[in-house]
């Protein structure tokens, strides 16, 4: 909303030299926040004087005509002289007066006004059109002073033609649409400023007629509870509108079209009451209010052929809608410019809800249906039909009906009951009762005592309670945000002042902590970063093309999706199903920014649709619902477990002035996963390696990782078809676990650390190359024993002489009693039981025995 | 075998006078010089060590005099024994002295030897990183889990019901469609990404009964085309309090707290009045920020207000007892205040640059 402090000034006595830093505040203060304050003043900068045309040389064989003028600017030019200006509009004469601006000055934009010869003659500053002054869009010509100006040449052309003005663009809530005319933001200045508030709606207005305007049948009183109408006969149909209303429209923002549209939008700025004019003449027969019925079409004022629904409401005529209620007139009945006559102005009052469907539906935010959804006044309708008439009238002449048309079904307010005790108990403020009095009243409520009552709420901090007085609210009409208890308590509290709340840390009781699960989320986080990864946040918007090219067989749980309805990019319309989609993006990035070695992490929900699970039941809000109707709501929420990935590229190991680099690879990854595993607390003795097949993993470098032996994630290099079909660097490698299905971290016991001698044996076995190290090490343990503190795989040899299909595994075994130093014969015993399973279960043999 | 310059005593022949030559006063002082000079020479260690068995040695001038002793008449044996050990304590001694200054010298050498330019670069295990928002909504978790707060978490993808009707946004008010929302497939899903960390008031309400004392960081969408200022995800943290007699004065204790734990000591806040559906009354504040890179300024914080009693209903919880307030900030926004980050973008492209650079100061 933008409006002019001076049009405000015409409902409210702010004071005469109020600062505009002042105003702003007061404003914010009040809730209405300030967009932008734009002093006019200053936007023009040098001299901007009146000037009156003195001589016109028409200068010829230019490509367009040009005058060479000669204007007197009083003695604001010094000399007294008139000055000599070269101009390029023709929409003046001798005699005229005009607004020039002298060389020196600035005019918006940042265009600088010289002396400079042009067209052949010295041009000494320049005429100045609309536009060129920041004061709307008109460009035809250069303005001209109309007779009813008294300035004289020389005077400031600033206060003649509005550029003395500040203007406010202002942002108003959805709560409160009086906020959205002069008559409720005077209000609210008169409240800020404790000054009398002239409010418009208070002039007085001629009620309803036994004999309507015009025939009129409201079939739905429900979506429209209030409909006034009047006509006005024989307009002059060519009558302009007057300078200073266009000047209010164009600064509010609202094009200028004719002067029975323009009144209708005036009166809207003014008293907040949205008004449609009629061709009187273009009407067919009797206006019927109605629902539409579906599929009925109107030709709405934009040149929209729309198709309606059995919400939307109309206003008919015997040729059917004429009119979008509330939101846009039709093209049939507009008044015509300059061929409209016979005026029909209709001042409503429409359900929000119904036009918030409506406007939503139809996407036309129209300033009316604006209002409408954010509540209108149903008072004010007779009063801004009289508004308009007298405007009518006063500007474009004919004469008013004497028949008034009033169909009221508008019903009247309930009282609120207030404890007057309740603003002091909710704000921590006190507030005695006749406080709370005079600030409802003072935003137009009506209070009157109610029927005492015991208060409910004997607990309240800091505040004397037990038998309270009930206060009985009733808010006024163009306040229908109030409606509730609380609702009355913000009144109270913002006109107070929201800086009068003190500053109380309430005491909760004694809190839990941190959850096991948030607990071990940040470990596992921070082991990550310490071991050299960095941590991302992706978005998680994926393509559907992203499972093709992870290679997700056809029955992969990761291939349903949850799809956006509106996603951002249509490329881009699943949620993720596993990290690694966004996680290699951001890998490909980093890469095409000149990154080569990167290691990167991300921990974050992933999302798997209830598929078949259909729509939730409703729910109301007038009660909590039952555990069993929140279920069954719940159920339809998609799975959104919390999943850890890595993704590697480049050397893991830089290379550098010490030697050479390392390359990450599977076993990086692998190890990330058992890292992560570590930090969530599950011992190793509960977690298992094996070797499997899974998308997007090279089938022959891709380890399931197993806690319990229930599979909690992957790790390894990225199949190369992947690694093609995403254009990543080869050996790319990943893992990704579900930190959800993680077991809860055991309370571990701690272990028996001896302080004798260990024993150490190396063994090397040979088996094939199809038995997994993992399996050989577990033998290993089984065989050994108790006394067997540690099996570290140190070498591992393939070649011709331990055959084809052979490998050499050698592990350094680690023996150590808790009560003795282990005699030669007691690790050799324990070493040879340990080969010797490893020899049942896998046939493994000693090398060189 | 080496030529020894005193072999004229190799054969030991006990009475014959001459073989007790080596026991001459003066051939002895001669040993004494001849050895304490060769260890004078002798540059490291290793040579002192050869020359000891030159010169204190079984064959050395000093152990064979002591063979002749045996050969001198008694009275004179005694004597002679004193002159030999006295020779032979004053070559050992030498030795002793110049071993500890060819150890020490050896040490100081070794020590020249082995220095190396420590300035080379070390870098050979990459720094990791947390994500600099991970730092500060675990910091913020932090400070309300020390005021007895609980961290409440709630999904991203959730139900409208929850986002959207039980904080009093009906589905035709206005304040639903100032909210761009994310809509889950198909129509009539009754499923949103959530709009705001708020969908963790209404489940927290559902799922317990007051004292409610919860501080819920987390991740949340809108339909923002991205810019340097706009993110279709960003992050907030909200706080909510129900219990009995909790009054705005309680909020602003609490928003006073936070802002100068994120801030520094001297922030404060400054409300202004707005709407939101979900609280009753309503604010909008802001932080004054002293260190801010432009200067000391407000900064729009957030919002935040006193639990709509409709909100409280529709949860289950009795307004007539209860009372509440919330409040929610955007972490992403803090962040930027805080660190001087000119653009959103930053945040969301993982540039390991970035992260490396802030990851930890959060």
């Amino acid at each position: 909303m933008r409006v002019s402090v001076s049009w405000l000034r015409e409902y409210v006595d702010l004071p005469a030299d109020l600062p505009t830093g002042d105003l702003e505040q007061a404003l914010v203060d009040l809730g209405i926040e300030v967009e932008s304050v734009v002093d006019l003043a200053a936007s023009v900068t040098g001299q901007l004087v009146v000037g009156e045309v003195r001589e016109i040389e028409e200068l010829t064989g230019f490509k367009k005509p040009i005058r060479f003028c000669r204007v007197d600017v009083g003695a604001a030019n010094g000399t007294g002289e008139p000055q000599e200006i070269v101009c390029g509009a023709r929409n003046f004469a001798v005699g005229d007066r005009v607004v020039v601006i002298l060389p020196g000055g600035v005019l918006p934009g940042g265009f600088a006004i010289g002396a400079r010869k042009t067209y052949g003659h010295n041009s000494a500053g320049m005429i100045c059109s609309a536009k060129e002054l920041g004061l709307g869009d008109d460009h035809s010509g250069i303005i001209v002073l109309g007779p009813d100006v008294t300035a004289k040449p020389g005077d400031d052309a600033r206060p003649v033609v509005g550029l003395d003005d500040v203007v406010l663009d202002l942002e108003i809530t959805p709560d409160r649409g009086y906020a959205l005319s002069l008559r409720g933001l005077a209000r609210e200045l008169s409240h800020a400023f404790e000054v009398p508030l002239r409010d418009p709606a208070l002039t007085p207005a001629p009620g309803g007629t036994e004999t309507p305007a015009y025939p009129v049948e409201v079939r739905d009183t429900v979506g429209c509870d209030r409909f006034t109408a009047r006509l006005v006969r024989g307009v002059d149909p060519t009558a302009p509108t007057p300078s200073w209303m266009a000047q209010r429209l164009v600064t509010a923002g609202i094009r200028s079209i004719s002067l029975p549209v323009d009144i209708t939008n005036y009166v809207m700025l003014e008293l907040g009451q949205p008004m449609h004019a009629f061709d009187a003449d273009r009407i067919v027969g009797p206006l019927v209010v109605r629902r539409a019925e579906a599929g009925e079409k109107l030709t709405t004022l934009d040149g929209v052929n729309r198709v309606l629904t059995a919400d939307d409401m109309v206003i008919c005529d015997d040729t059917g809608p004429i009119s979008l209620a509330a939101v846009m007139g039709g093209e049939t009945s507009e008044v015509v410019t300059g061929g409209t006559t016979n005026v029909l102005f209709e001042a409503a009052h429409w359900d929000p809800a119904m036009v918030g469907r409506t406007a939503r539906r139809h996407k036309l935010f129209s300033e009316a249906a604006k209002r409408w959804e954010r509540g209108v006044d149903p008072a004010v309708a007779l009063v801004a039909l009289e508004r308009a008439v007298r405007l009518l009238t006063e500007h474009g002449g004919g004469t008013p009906s004497a028949e008034i048309l009033d169909i009221d079904h508008v019903r009247p307010r309930t009282p609120i009951s207030l404890p007057a005790d309740l603003p002091t108990r909710r704000v921590g403020v006190e507030y005695p009762p006749a406080r709370v009095v005079a600030l409802l009243e003072r935003v137009g409520c009506t209070v009157a005592q109610g029927a005492d009552r015991l208060s409910e709420d004997p607990g309240a901090v800091g505040v004397a309670s037990g038998v309270g007085t009930v206060l009985s609210v009733t808010p006024p009409t163009w306040r229908p945000d109030l409606t509730d208890p609380a609702d009355l308590v913000e009144e109270v509290v913002r006109l107070d002042g929201y800086d009068k709340v003190p500053s109380v840390l309430p005491t909760a009781p004694p809190g839990r902590g941190l959850t096991p699960r948030q607990r071990r989320r940040r470990a596992v986080a921070d082991s990550l970063a310490e071991r050299g990864y960095v941590e991302v946040l992706a978005h998680p918007f994926v393509s559907p093309e992203l499972a093709d090219q992870l290679g997700l067989p056809a029955d992969d749980p990761r291939r349903p999706a949850v799809r956006l309805a509106n996603p951002l990019s249509e490329e881009e319309p699943l949620l993720r199903t596993t990290l690694l989609g966004p996680l290699l993006g951001t890998l490909k990035r980093n890469l095409g920014r000149g990154h080569r070695d990167l290691a990167l992490y991300e921990i974050g929900a992933v999302f798997h649709p209830r598929v078949g699970a259909g729509s939730p039941p409703a729910m109301g809000v007038d009660r909590r619902p039952t555990d069993e109707e929140f279920a069954a709501a719940d159920a339809v929420v998609p799975a959104q477990p919390v999943h850890v990935a890595v993704v590697l590229a480049g050397d893991i190991d830089p290379a550098g002035w010490w030697g050479p680099g390392r390359q990450a690879g599977w076993a990086d990854a692998i190890e990330a996963a058992r890292d992560v595993l570590a930090a969530a607390g599950i011992p190793d003795e509960r977690v298992e390696v094996r070797a499997t097949e899974h998308a997007p993993w090279h089938p022959g470098r891709c380890a399931e990782l197993r806690v319990d032996d229930a599979v909690v994630g992957h790790a390894g290099e990225l199949h190369p078809a992947v690694v093609a079909a995403l254009e990543l660097p080869r050996r790319t490698s990943a893992m990704e676990l579900n930190l959800d299905t993680l077991p809860p971290t055991p309370v571990t016991p701690a272990p028996t650390v001896s302080g004798f001698p260990p024993a150490l044996i190396d063994v090397a076995l040979v088996v094939d190359d199809s038995v997994p190290a993992e399996q050989v090490r577990r033998a290993l343990e089984t065989g050994a024993g108790e006394l067997l503190e540690d099996v570290r795989l140190f070498d591992v040899y393939s070649g011709a002489q331990l055959g084809e299909g052979r490998r050499s595994l050698a592990y350094k075994l680690t023996f150590r009693a808790p009560d003795r130093t282990l005699t030669v014969e007691e690790a050799v015993a324990a070493r040879d039981a340990a080969v010797a399973v490893a020899a049942e279960r896998l046939g493994a043999t000693l090398r060189g025995a | 075998m080496r030529e020894c310059p005193y072999a004229m005593s190799y054969r030991n022949d006990p009475y014959d006078p001459k073989q007790v030559a080596l026991l001459d006063p003066a051939a002895l002082a001669e040993a004494v010089a001849d050895a304490t000079k060769a260890f004078e020479a002798a540059a490291d260690p290793d040579a002192l060590t050869a020359l000891r068995s030159v010169h204190l040695g079984d064959r050395s001038p000093v152990s064979l005099a002591r063979r002749e002793i045996g050969a001198l008449p008694p009275a004179a044996k005694s004597d002679a024994g004193k002159r030999v050990n006295e020779a032979r304590r004053a070559i050992e001694s030498a030795y002793a002295e110049r071993a500890e200054v060819v150890e020490r010298e050896q040490a100081e050498r070794v020590l020249v030897e082995e220095r190396v330019d420590v300035t080379l670069p070390y870098d050979r295990r990459p720094r990791g990183a947390r994500h600099p928002l991970s730092t500060l909504m675990e910091s913020i978790s932090d400070l309300f889990v020390g005021m007895g707060y609980e961290v409440a978490e709630g999904p991203e993808v959730d139900l409208e019901w929850v986002n959207f009707d039980a904080l009093n946004i009906p589905a035709d008010h206005p304040a639903r469609g100032l909210m761009d929302t994310f809509h889950i497939a198909p129509e009539g899903s009754g499923l949103v990404l959530r709009t705001h960390t708020s969908t963790v008031q209404t489940r927290t309400m559902l799922s317990r009964k007051p004292p409610i004392y919860v501080i819920v960081p987390g991740r949340v969408y809108r339909t923002d085309e991205i810019d340097a200022t706009h993110s279709p995800v960003f992050h907030q943290a909200e706080g909510l309090v129900v219990d009995k007699g909790i009054t705005m004065a309680h909020l602003r204790g609490t928003l006073d707290h936070f802002a100068r734990a994120m801030f520094g000591p001297e922030a404060k806040t400054r409300w202004r009045p707005h709407y939101f559906p979900f609280t009753e009354p309503s604010a909008e504040f802001d932080v004054w920020f002293p260190e801010h890179r432009d200067g000391p300024q407000w900064v729009e914080w957030g919002g935040c207000g006193m639990v709509n009693p409709r909100v409280l209903r529709a949860c289950g919880v009795d307004p007539e007892v209860y009372s509440g307030f919330a409040f929610g900030m955007g972490i992403d926004r803090t962040l930027m205040v805080r660190h001087g980050v000119s653009d959103i973008r930053h945040l969301f492209e993982g540039d390991v640059r970035f992260s490396r650079a802030l990851g930890t100061g959060a």
